[in-house]
């Protein structure tokens, strides 16, 4: 007999693979979430009379709602006193190069195979890295900045392009939108600025690598990218966390605004964080809120999302498609395994004339796992001439795990068009010993017909990311077919 | 190379294969025919290795290896090669890819070195050649969108590049026209080597025109009731297969 793992069942038993913790001294606030709390990393962020305002005012509007109950997962009520919200690696000042930068934060890197020197040196991607709450080191920085691009850490942009932030800060995704926005905009620790100006094509993918490290902290990113008229820029989010027993909240809000006419904007994220253990324990609470203005006319915004890890994902890149010919695209793998659940999938919201959106969703559901996809495509009366385009598929691994569909399309004109596909199939035995028949072992032959399922939206993604994606998809589908 | 031997199989209780002995030797080409239900595809897809089948008495020798001890993809990779009746579609998976994988797969557990795509590549233009593959058929996804025809084509074209010791090909005439059958059974016949065998299971006898078989068996009722050359093929062809279980039945009888 082979030694492979021969069921999917032995594959399920693989353990995370990134599961690890690094030892590193944090200056870190009380538990607990009060006005205090709220000043306290106000005053370590340094930050002007306005923005605390703006928290407070978050805040205060946050104690007034409640935590939405209508998304299709299921999970304990989440104590916001039992947790820390500000956490940062302590660091006497603040790195100008990577020799700068503790070595055991860069070990750290290189275990997930993405050591900084090499992206610096090899790909060419401007890595602003952020562990916990601050950011430790930014590359690149010069060249981008010959071309006008500022890309750098949140924080950095409220010290030096404080009128920036301001004017677009919550201008696509007010503080008071929902629970989790809220909760984020009175919080929020660090994360990433990036402008393009007017003309500027971004030479380069501009990438974030976040981890969440220190135990009980809520990680709370704020991302705010801005593209001019006629410019264009291309983001990668990618994220692993290490191995952790307690249910972590993940609340960020990313913003984007193709302020310009022809601005586009490219947002590509990979998220394998802790997704709990084989009995649902654990793992990552991810309750995130992404949304995109189409400002300008001809402007165009894409999201592409491989959504792999997570105990819980709650998310809907949307797009705001205001100027006239903007464009929406929506890219989505989710794959749920073991116990965990995600319920994610996008807006579309057509205000101008001739307002054209995409929307591909692949989920796979595996284990005991449950996946959702909850869509709106709203076509308002002015948006004449619009379309949209859905295709929702489902794979199905296994005979204990779920898939749904939830789309809601609303049309206030007669000249527009809507399309929605939809397709449910399991992983069939027959292509399994197919494969299996031409020499292929289970795995790879389960890790060949996923991979083939969700095609259409891994070619949405920069080359280095697909690789890293498909990759992805192999260690988290431990446990599948029956 | 391969030795059946007393072979009984069932599926849900159903008793199939009802005791099957039967040798393959390097460089013979074995047909196995009979009338529907009567075992064909049972056999073919058993020794493939597909497990919805349980054996209860006998067994089989591949290699001198213990065969049903072995999974499929290791049989596969020991150059055992089952060409579907039913190819299956695998969408997103372009065809060179797959084959690429599964010839590196067979080329690793054998200790040779995985070729690269420039290597596979040649390998797989030349390999064309033999069953005269429409190049575009090659980057679709495997076997999607084809037509009963090109995924018979299909088959013995992965036939021809992962150059099985052994393969088996379940009713690979059935859905052809007469070109293409033609065309499949010139490619298979080009395969053809002193040190590999082929079981060529059919229930016509028009293929055996083209690939001419060293030994005919008749299967019926999950036995093998009659064995004989190549003109046993055509006696079937002529007489229809009551005429075996006829016999059979007396034999039986007799016995």
């Amino acid at each position: 007999m082979s030694t492979e793992p021969n069921t999917i069942e032995e594959l399920a038993d693989r353990e995370y693979k990134w599961g690890f913790i690094t030892d590193i001294e944090a200056e870190t606030a009380p538990k607990g979430l009060n006005e205090d709390i709220i000043r306290f990393i106000s005053v370590k962020k340094n930050e002007p009379e306005w923005l605390l305002e703006w928290r407070l005012k978050a805040y205060r509007h946050w104690l007034t709602m409640e935590e939405p109950r209508w998304p299709n997962v299921r999970y304990d009520a989440i104590d916001y006193q039992d947790m820390i919200y500000y956490s940062a690696p302590k660091q006497k000042k603040r790195p100008k190069s990577l020799d700068e930068v503790d070595p055991e934060l860069l070990r750290t890197y290189e275990k997930l195979g993405i050591s900084l020197q090499e992206q610096e040196r090899l790909t060419g991607v401007a890595v602003d890295a952020v562990f916990d709450s601050v950011s430790v080191a930014t590359t690149f920085k010069e060249k981008l900045q010959e071309l006008g691009i500022i890309f750098c850490s949140f924080s950095e942009a409220v010290q030096n392009h404080p009128e920036l932030v301001r004017k677009y800060l919550g201008s696509v995704v007010p503080s008071n939108d929902n629970f989790f926005a809220a909760l984020n905009s009175a919080v929020f620790s660090d994360g990433s600025f990036c402008y393009i100006p007017k003309g500027v094509r971004c030479p380069m993918e501009l990438s974030t690598y976040f981890r969440i490290n220190a135990a009980d902290t809520g990680q709370f990113e704020r991302t705010l990218i801005v593209a001019e008229e006629d410019s264009y820029v291309s983001y990668l989010e990618g994220c692993t966390a290490p191995m952790r027993d307690n249910n972590q909240l993940h609340a960020a809000v990313v913003e984007l605004i193709a302020a310009g006419d022809n601005a586009q904007i490219k947002y590509s994220t990979v998220q394998n964080w802790y997704p709990g253990d084989k009995e649902g324990r654990g793992g990552i609470y991810n309750f995130v809120t992404k949304r995109g203005k189409c400002a300008g006319k001809g402007s165009k915004i894409s999201w592409t999302q491989v959504e792999t890890g997570s105990a819980i994902t709650w998310k809907y890149p949307s797009v705001l498609l205001q100027g006239d010919n903007s464009v929406g695209e929506f890219y989505s793998v989710a794959v749920v395994n073991n116990y965990q659940q995600a319920d994610t999938g996008t807006k579309m919201i057509h205000l101008g004339k001739n307002t054209k959106s995409t929307i591909v969703s692949k989920g796979i559901s595996a284990g005991h796992g449950n996946n959702s996809y909850r869509g709106l495509v709203d076509i308002k009366r002015g948006a004449t001439k619009s379309r949209n385009f859905s295709q929702c598929d489902s794979l199905l691994l296994g005979d204990k795990c779920g898939a749904h569909t939830f789309p809601y399309i609303e049309v206030k004109n007669t000249s527009s068009k809507v399309e929605h596909e939809a397709s449910t199939s399991k992983i069939g035995e027959d292509q399994i010993f197919y494969c299996k028949q031409r020499g292929l072992s289970t795995e790879d032959a389960v890790n060949l017909i996923v991979n083939g399922f969700c095609k259409e939206v891994f070619r949405e993604l920069p080359m280095e990311f697909a690789v890293e994606a498909q990759k992805l998809l192999g260690v988290s589908l431990e446990g599948s077919v029956g | 190379m391969l030795e059946i031997k007393n072979l009984h199989a069932s599926v849900n209780g159903n008793e199939i294969l009802n005791g099957i002995n039967l040798n393959v030797k390097a460089g013979e080409v074995h047909a196995i025919m009979g009338p529907n239900g009567s075992g064909k595809s049972t056999l073919a897809q058993l020794l493939a290795g597909r497990d919805t089948y349980s054996v209860s008495q006998g067994g089989v020798t591949y290699e001198g290896k213990d065969l049903l001890d072995m999974d499929p993809e290791e049989r596969a990779r020991e150059g055992l090669f089952l060409a579907f009746q039913y190819p299956v579609e695998i969408p997103g998976v372009s065809n060179t890819y797959f084959l690429k994988a599964a010839l590196n797969a067979i080329r690793k557990h054998k200790g040779l070195e995985e070729l690269d795509a420039v290597e596979f590549l040649q390998l797989v233009k030349q390999r064309m050649k033999l069953v005269d593959m429409d190049e575009t058929l090659l980057n679709r996804p495997v076997n999607e969108g084809f037509s009963g025809g090109e995924k018979k084509r299909n088959e013995i074209f992965h036939m021809a590049v992962l150059e099985p010791k052994l393969a088996i090909l379940d009713e690979t005439d059935s859905g052809l026209d007469i070109d293409a059958l033609r065309i499949v059974a010139d490619g298979v016949n080009k395969l053809r080597r002193r040190d590999n065998a082929i079981i060529v299971v059919t229930h016509y006898q028009r293929l055996l025109n083209y690939i001419v078989p060293d030994f005919v068996h008749v299967l019926v009722d999950g036995r093998i009731v009659k064995s004989g050359g190549k003109e046993l093929a055509l006696q079937l062809e002529e007489k229809g297969y009551d005429w075996v279980k006829d016999e059979a039945g007396k034999a039986a009888v007799q016995a």
